[in-house]
């Protein structure tokens, strides 16, 4: 996902990096480094990337799943709406702007055809990052796949209804 | 201390873990405004390594290296919790997940990953094929087509009221549920479980 996409730009360009902003440089990048180690903890610690909590969650066998996003949408919805009322910064000092998805039917088909993936690899593209750390390393072969189907989405995105 | 280190090591429940999550999202606004989402990596590594001048691929890609960053310390992540933190029971599944799993062949639950689907040996064959091939590309196509995944969409999106999001999460779960009640078990049987 990265930086959302703004208003009036090709709709098939799918989200596009956010052109004002600039580039980080080798110490934040080390902060997001740091945040990502954190995230890929939760990610082991809570099982969230294993096979088996996804097939719970799609045979509606287990509640642990859906538990774990509903909540993190709830606080992340509650962290944005504390942002705005408090009007906080950056760390730097810069003003937050979450810019608004668009609507399109890449969303449905796109969506659709990652779900049929997402249940069979049992991983989104986060924990496929996070289950090649924990030592499944043939994932690699997943994840070199996965980029293979981005880039294909890229080369022909113009032919594919949008 | 060793209480700590031995409650640490249980795996978290949901509502640990979930929040934790969503906290990532206001982390990433406050550390540089960045919206929360991963699959962008995957085009990022697409326009580093292989842009072939395709429009979709040509931007200035150094600008996002921080969702590169961000994804090595997933991974990263990934190693000190298996190796550091690592949870010394089988992984706990719901029984009727492992009866329908037995049906399908699996009935490994030593880690979090069945080793009946995820092994080398199994890379040059129809299990390797539909598993990592396969899935692999279905996620990374269909993430970019949506313009996002579960991170993207489902809670940097739907936390801050985003309705496409609703709709492309609504459609990860229609793709998820076909798969495993549709899908999976012939599939399965096809490459020889």
């Amino acid at each position: 996902m990265g930086t959302a996409v703004k208003k009036g730009e090709k709709p098939n360009v799918g989200t596009t990096p956010n052109k004002e902003q600039k580039g980080d440089g080798p110490l934040e990048l080390l902060m997001y480094l740091i945040i990502g180690v954190g995230f890929g903890i939760i990610f082991i610690k809570a099982e969230i990337v294993s096979w088996f909590r996804i097939q719970e969650m799609f045979r509606l066998q287990s509640f642990f799943m859906y538990g774990v996003i509903g909540s993190a949408i709830v606080v992340g919805a509650l962290s944005i709406q504390v942002i705005k009322w408090f009007n906080i910064k950056t760390i730097k000092g810069d003003k937050i702007i979450i810019t608004d998805k668009e609507f399109r039917k890449g969303q449905i088909i796109g969506g659709f055809i990652f779900g049929l993936g997402w249940a069979l690899t049992g991983a989104c593209p986060g924990p496929l990052f996070a289950q090649i750390g924990s030592g499944f390393t043939v994932i690699l072969v997943t994840l070199i796949s996965a980029v293979a189907g981005t880039w294909v989405y890229g080369r022909f995105s113009d032919k594919f209804p949008n | 201390m060793e209480q700590f280190i031995e409650w640490i090591k249980q795996p978290w429940p949901w509502w640990i873990a979930g929040p934790m999550i969503g906290l990532v999202v206001p982390t990433l606004l406050i550390a540089g405004g960045k919206a929360f989402g991963i699959s962008s990596s995957l085009r990022h590594v697409c326009a580093m390594c292989v842009p072939a001048n395709i429009p979709f691929f040509t931007y200035d890609w150094k600008k996002e290296l921080w969702n590169i960053a961000f994804v090595i310390g997933v991974a990263i992540g990934g190693f000190i919790g298996h190796n550091l933190l690592a949870n010394p029971e089988m992984i706990e599944v719901a029984e009727s997940t492992q009866r329908d799993l037995a049906a399908l062949g699996i009935t490994d639950y030593r880690s979090i990953m069945p080793h009946e689907i995820f092994t080398w040996e199994n890379l040059f064959t129809a299990k390797g094929l539909l598993f990592f091939v396969i899935g692999g590309f279905l996620v990374g196509f269909g993430t970019r087509y949506a313009g996002g995944c579960t991170s993207g969409h489902a809670i940097m999106g739907i936390s801050s009221l985003q309705w496409p999001s609703v709709v492309a999460t609504i459609f990860f779960m229609a793709g998820g549920f076909l798969m495993t009640h549709v899908f999976l078990g012939p599939l399965m049987k096809l490459v020889g479980f």
